[in-house]
């Protein structure tokens, strides 16, 4: 039986708004027993989530509208880009309106306006966060470019139903370089872009470790609740596009309804297996040094350079 | 009179003629001078926009004599697509900041004469629409001389200050070094095309015919680039435009940045493509080299800049970097006779140098009308502006947005073109180049990135937060209307082009066929104007009009349900995590924001940093005022400038030997000289 | 296992060879330095036992053997009881910083590949893809030793060098006559028993392994 790609389309987004939360409360557990404390509920950032949104917003005096209007545009890049990654099938409508790198540019944006945002206060942590966090994003972005590249030189294609299309029907495609290299550099860049341990700590509210959170810090009830939710969704996004472009068997080739309700319940085993690979490296690494970082991201980007290489060495 | 581009353009030219024999008349009344002046250069301009676009639409080829200029060499004229592209790019940046203009240089109105300023805008108009459409050598080096002579005396409009007359000075020394290696090339490709004998061989189509042999056709090669280098601002010879763009009025920086320095890619493109024509494919690397490291060194040297347009002045570099980039990929497709992806490069080359102008001309309007307003360029001094200039700030943000090629704006699609062309670079035949190729791509995303940081810092610091330095805020006022609607207009066109790239590249068809022999539009725009799709559908998709619906759906959605049926806003002082004596001082300035970018980056410059603690005697644990001084050179000036310019003072002083001043000694030099020519007569 | 997943795990083998060989250069602490080097001598000797299996050379099987009893445990083993015995310090300076040994180590790779692509046009055999990897991990081994100041990094790079020069040997030619690679692995054995006894004598000397402070060797003039 088939569904319209319209309504897969809409199930995804779907599932974007719903399951990001679920799998931040899944890792949030997972780090819990890993260190041996008791952990909140799995739905715990559900109910985070709506007593921001009921709550009152308090703005400071001298914020623009720059800050009202970041909220609202992180998190409608965000949807944006959860309706262009391939996660229930690969027949989507939208995904051929962007490709791979509109969706790194699409971060970019939401990147640019939180930055800015946190520059709009005034504070010095507003802007110790927008500096630290474009640096970042600088040094992160030609490693994600080669890591992207070497995936489409395997995938001929840039767009992302293609390229998983043509990777989950090669088969052996786990023993090529090129694609374990980028996978490697890829999950470096990933903790780098969501700001998880060893870049920035998530759970910290110490002034001098913060990246993320420092250009956040004024926001309250529901442009809180907004960019909290958009950050989830980051987490999720992200994880999303290294299934499809690294593990893409049980994405569904086509809109056959059995086959996609399939393609529904392999990814949310996969999510729970990838979350306990997150916790493992959260927990066995230690917070870096700001500018160790530049070592880390050069690491990534040499992964995803040597993978390049390989695919025209080696195959 | 019959309606044809050339007649267009002929008109636009008498225009600018009628304004010149206008302005003595009229410049007893500097308000009406310059409501008279600016307008006349509107309509001329829009007159060349309407040529150009018509000429590129078409596909025409018009050509003229005029019998002006030296006895049996009269001026030739062409007007060809490329010329019509470049014409479209001058002419359309011209008009707004012509419309710009009126309002911008009533703030120099009682406190100098405005005549020159007409003038020499006038003059430095002709001149850069004359060099697109010379056809012959001597032509194109007088209207180049024209341009170039124009801008210095535009740069030098506010001469009392000492650093603008050395700012123009360099600007003048370094124009000139590369107008002789512009000369010289000529010379190489007119001399071939008679063998060296006669004079008829300095138009372009006696150039066009020759076929030149390796080792000449290089060195013409090399002397071209490297004179419009010198224009164009590409490293090493960048080092006048981030002197001159900033002291010259902002409105001539809008125009000098946004089009004079494509004046240079015209010349090269002119040059390497159209005159020389075929060509090994070291050339294209060679073009590649310099234009990755223009653009890296070009963002990181704008990023250390807290002098406003000092940083768009690097921003500039970065971005003809970036262009030079393409132009290079398109050489190396080209040599390998890969037509399809040499059109797709070029095209990527020319809409970044139509995107750029436009741009970086909104954002130097932008710094303009905030220098207007605030008489200060240092951004260390500004911040909260954006309550007090609503419009300008939104509009520079549009600018900002635009060239840190960030969706639905236009610098986004020619970025996401060039990234395409290097996907494509796997089809090259030879290992060595598939291996660096993607190297240089790295290399673009990290300039890409950095280019978003400085403008984040550009922004923020300039517009945002409280007012950082000693001075109160209180005068500033939001910038007229002329300004606005020269800006406005510049920010849709930003946008227009980054929403509607297909129509755009459909009318730039003409041009890749001329210059490489083939088209991507039946492709990049066959699945529909919606859609960008060069190539091929499968290969990559990018339909800028749904992505920026979507987002502004999603945005939209989200905003009405949460207001419906939320609460009010209150307002309170900061938070700040609580802590309470937040004072302007303690926000991040541009230096600072910089920081760790220095940091890391920092080998690439000279950097003096110096923390003195005063006063002396205080402990370092317990300091109660800092002093901090902080110097970023550029390498360049150190490593070629200064040795050059040491040099060239050694051999003069070593000449100057020659002049004692003494009477006795002068004679005795002419009775040497007469008895030496009384021997050799014989 | 048929021809084509035999070539691929080969290649995947390479690549992962390749990955070790830059660990070895940019890698600051000794005893990650021991491990990463033993883990380059098992990938090597699961190499070597595959080409075996697939040409049909089966002196190789005694080739990847030795290189597991000796690269991955006996060497390792010594250099691990050397470094407790002079107590030598866990971290390791470098002449130059990091990224720029990253980079300079990429262009070497670059340069292999070039350099090895008219082997690659002539040889018919299933490993000629990987002749490039061998040749880059020889000039990252050699790389290695210019760039560290310790006395016992450079022993590890030699060694490195090593094992690019062997994993060339199987891929060009199927391996080495086994006479040849016996004796190759006898004197590997003496060179690390020699190597600590000088080590031993340096350290007393100079309190230190750091190979800066053998600079003080020279002639004053």
């Amino acid at each position: 039986m088939k569904i319209h790609p319209f309504l897969i389309e809409v199930a995804q987004v779907a599932l974007l708004l719903f399951l990001a939360p679920l799998f931040a409360g899944w890792v949030k557990m997972l780090k819990c027993w890993f260190q041996g404390r008791t952990s909140p509920s799995l739905l715990q950032p559900y109910r985070d989530l709506s007593k921001l949104f009921s709550k009152d917003v308090v703005l400071a005096e001298n914020a623009s509208w720059i800050f009202r209007f970041t909220p609202y545009l992180v998190f409608g890049v965000s949807v944006m880009a959860g309706s262009i990654i391939p996660t229930l099938s690969t027949d989507l409508p939208l995904s051929a309106t962007a490709d791979v790198i509109v969706l790194v540019a699409l971060f970019a944006i939401a990147r640019f306006f939180t930055a800015l945002a946190g520059m709009d206060i005034g504070t010095a942590f507003g802007g110790m966060g927008s500096s630290r966090e474009m640096t970042i994003a600088s040094l992160a972005e030609p490693a994600m470019l080669m890591a992207v590249f070497a995936v489409s030189l395997v995938g001929k294609s840039t767009s992302l139903s293609q390229m998983t299309a043509v990777i989950s029907q090669g088969g052996h495609a786990m023993l090529r370089p090129s694609l374990v290299f980028a996978l490697l550099s890829f999950i470096l860049i990933a903790l780098a872009e969501t700001g998880r341990v060893p870049v920035d700590n998530p759970d910290t509210h110490l002034e001098l470790t913060m990246i993320h959170e420092a250009m956040i810090l004024e926001y309250s009830g529901r442009h809180l609740a907004l960019i909290e939710w958009a950050g989830m969704m980051k987490l999720y996004l992200f994880v999303v596009l290294g299934i499809a472009s690294f593990f893409p068997w049980g994405i569904a080739l086509n809109d056959d309804l059995l086959v996609v309700f399939t393609a529904l319940a392999v990814l949310v085993l996969k999510l729970g297996f990838v979350g306990v690979g997150l916790v493992l490296i959260e927990t066995g690494l230690a917070k870096m040094r700001i500018f160790r970082i530049t070592e880390f991201l050069g690491s990534a980007f040499l992964f995803a350079t040597l993978g390049m290489m390989s695919y025209f060495m080696l195959e | 009179m019959v309606l044809t581009p050339v007649s267009i353009i002929a008109s636009s030219f008498a225009v600018i003629l009628a304004l010149l024999v206008l302005t003595p008349i009229v410049s007893r009344n500097q308000r009406l001078l310059i409501i008279v002046g600016f307008s006349f250069t509107t309509i001329s301009s829009f007159l060349a926009t309407a040529a150009g676009v018509w000429t590129v639409a078409n596909g025409t080829i018009s050509q003229v004599v005029i019998p002006l200029g030296l006895p049996d060499l009269p001026f030739h004229l062409r007007l060809d697509v490329l010329s019509g592209f470049f014409l479209t790019v001058v002419g359309l940046l011209s008009t707004f900041v012509s419309l710009y203009s009126i309002g911008y240089v009533n703030g120099f109105l009682g406190r100098r004469s405005i005549t020159s300023l007409v003038v020499f805008y006038s003059l430095f108009l002709v001149g850069m629409q004359l060099v697109v459409l010379a056809d012959d050598a001597l032509f194109f080096l007088i209207a180049w001389e024209l341009m170039a002579a124009a801008s210095y005396f535009l740069v030098l409009f506010e001469d009392e200050r000492v650093e603008n007359r050395r700012a123009a000075f360099l600007y003048l020394v370094v124009a000139h070094v590369g107008a002789i290696a512009i000369l010289l090339s000529f010379g190489i490709m007119a001399g071939l095309a008679t063998g060296f004998s006669g004079f008829q061989s300095y138009t372009f189509d006696a150039m066009r015919e020759t076929e030149l042999p390796a080792g000449l056709a290089t060195a013409a090669f090399l002397l071209a680039f490297f004179g419009f280098s010198a224009k164009a601002g590409v490293i090493p010879l960048h080092v006048w435009l981030p002197e001159a763009h900033p002291v010259a009025p902002s409105n001539i920086s809008a125009l000098m940045s946004g089009v004079m320095l494509k004046t240079a890619i015209y010349g090269m493109v002119r040059v390497i493509f159209d005159l020389i024509g075929v060509f090994p494919w070291w050339w294209g690397a060679f073009v590649l080299v310099f234009g990755l490291v223009s653009a890296v060194l070009g963002v990181l040297y704008a990023l250390m800049q807290s002098d406003l347009k000092r940083l768009l002045a690097y921003s500039s570099v970065e971005n003809i970097g970036i262009i030079l980039i393409s132009i290079g990929l398109c050489m190396i497709f080209t040599s390998f006779d890969q037509s399809l992806l040499a059109a797709l490069a070029m095209i990527a080359a020319l809409y970044h140098s139509l995107n750029h102008a436009m741009f970086k001309g909104l954002l130097f309007m932008g710094a303009g009308a905030v220098l207007h307003a605030t008489h200060e360029r240092n951004m260390d001094e500004m911040g909260g502006l954006i309550r007090f200039m609503p419009w300008t700030s939104s509009l520079f943000l549009i600018g900002c947005l635009s060239i840190s090629a960030l969706p639905p704006f236009n610098g986004f699609v020619s970025e996401w073109i060039t990234y395409q062309a290097f996907l494509l670079s796997p089809a090259l035949s030879s290992p060595l180049l598939n291996l660096l190729i993607p190297l240089g791509a790295a290399l673009l995303a990290l300039t890409s990135a950095l280019a978003a940081a400085l403008f984040v810092k550009a922004f923020g610091v300039t517009f945002l937060g409280h007012r950082r330095g000693h001075h109160a805020h209180d005068h500033v006022h939001e910038a007229d209307w002329f300004m606005r609607i020269g800006m406005v207009l510049t920010a849709v066109t930003c946008f227009g082009l980054g929403v509607f790239p297909t129509f755009l590249i459909n009318w730039m068809d003409p041009i890749t066929e001329y210059l490489v022999g083939d088209t991507i539009s039946s492709s990049a725009a066959g699945f529909g104007w919606m859609w960008l799709t060069p190539i091929s559908h499968e290969r990559a998709s990018y339909s800028a009009p749904v992505v920026f619906l979507g987002i502004f759906a999603v945005v939209a959605i989200t905003y009405l349900l949460l207001h419906t049926r939320s609460g009010a806003i209150r307002r309170a002082p900061l938070w700040d995590c609580g802590f309470e004596k937040v004072t302007n001082r303690m926000q991040y300035t541009a230096t600072s924001f910089s920081m760790p970018l220095r940091r890391i980056f920092g080998f690439l410059f000279s950097i003096k940093e110096h923390v003195r603690l005063l006063p002396e005697t205080a402990h370092r644990a317990f300091p109660e005022q800092l002093q901090y001084h902080l110097r970023v050179r550029d390498r360049f000036w150190i490593w070629i400038y200064q040795p050059i310019a040491d040099a060239s003072f050694w051999v003069s002083r070593r000449i100057g030997r020659m002049q004692h001043g003494r009477i006795q000694i002068y004679l005795i030099y002419s009775f040497v000289t007469i008895i030496v020519l009384l021997i050799f007569s014989k | 296992m048929n021809s084509t997943i035999a070539a691929q795990l080969n290649s995947l083998l390479a690549a992962l060879i390749l990955l070790t060989a830059f660990a070895l250069v940019v890698q600051r602490r000794m005893n990650a330095l021991l491990h990463i080097f033993a883990w380059q001598g098992f990938l090597l000797a699961v190499s070597t036992a595959i080409v075996g299996f697939v040409g049909g050379a089966h002196h190789l099987y005694i080739s990847s053997i030795l290189t597991l009893s000796v690269k991955v445990m006996l060497l390792p083993y010594i250099l691990h009881k050397l470094i407790q015995k002079l107590k030598i310090h866990k971290e390791i300076d470098s002449l130059i910083n990091i990224p720029t040994t990253m980079l300079i180590g990429i262009v070497l790779v670059i340069f292999s590949y070039h350099l090895t692509a008219p082997i690659r046009e002539l040889s018919t055999l299933v490993t000629r893809s990987t002749i490039a990897v061998a040749l880059a991990t020889f000039m990252l081994g050699f790389l290695m030793m210019i760039t560290r100041k310790h006395a016992v990094t450079q022993i590890i790079g030699f060694l490195a060098m090593e094992n690019g020069l062997l994993f060339a040997a199987t891929s060009a030619t199927y391996g080495m006559p086994l006479v040849v690679e016996l004796g190759v692995a006898l004197d590997l054995l003496i060179a690390a028993f020699i190597f600590g006894m000088f080590f031993f004598h340096i350290s007393t000397t100079f309190d230190s392994l750091d190979v800066d402070q053998m600079a003080r060797l020279k002639e004053e003039d």
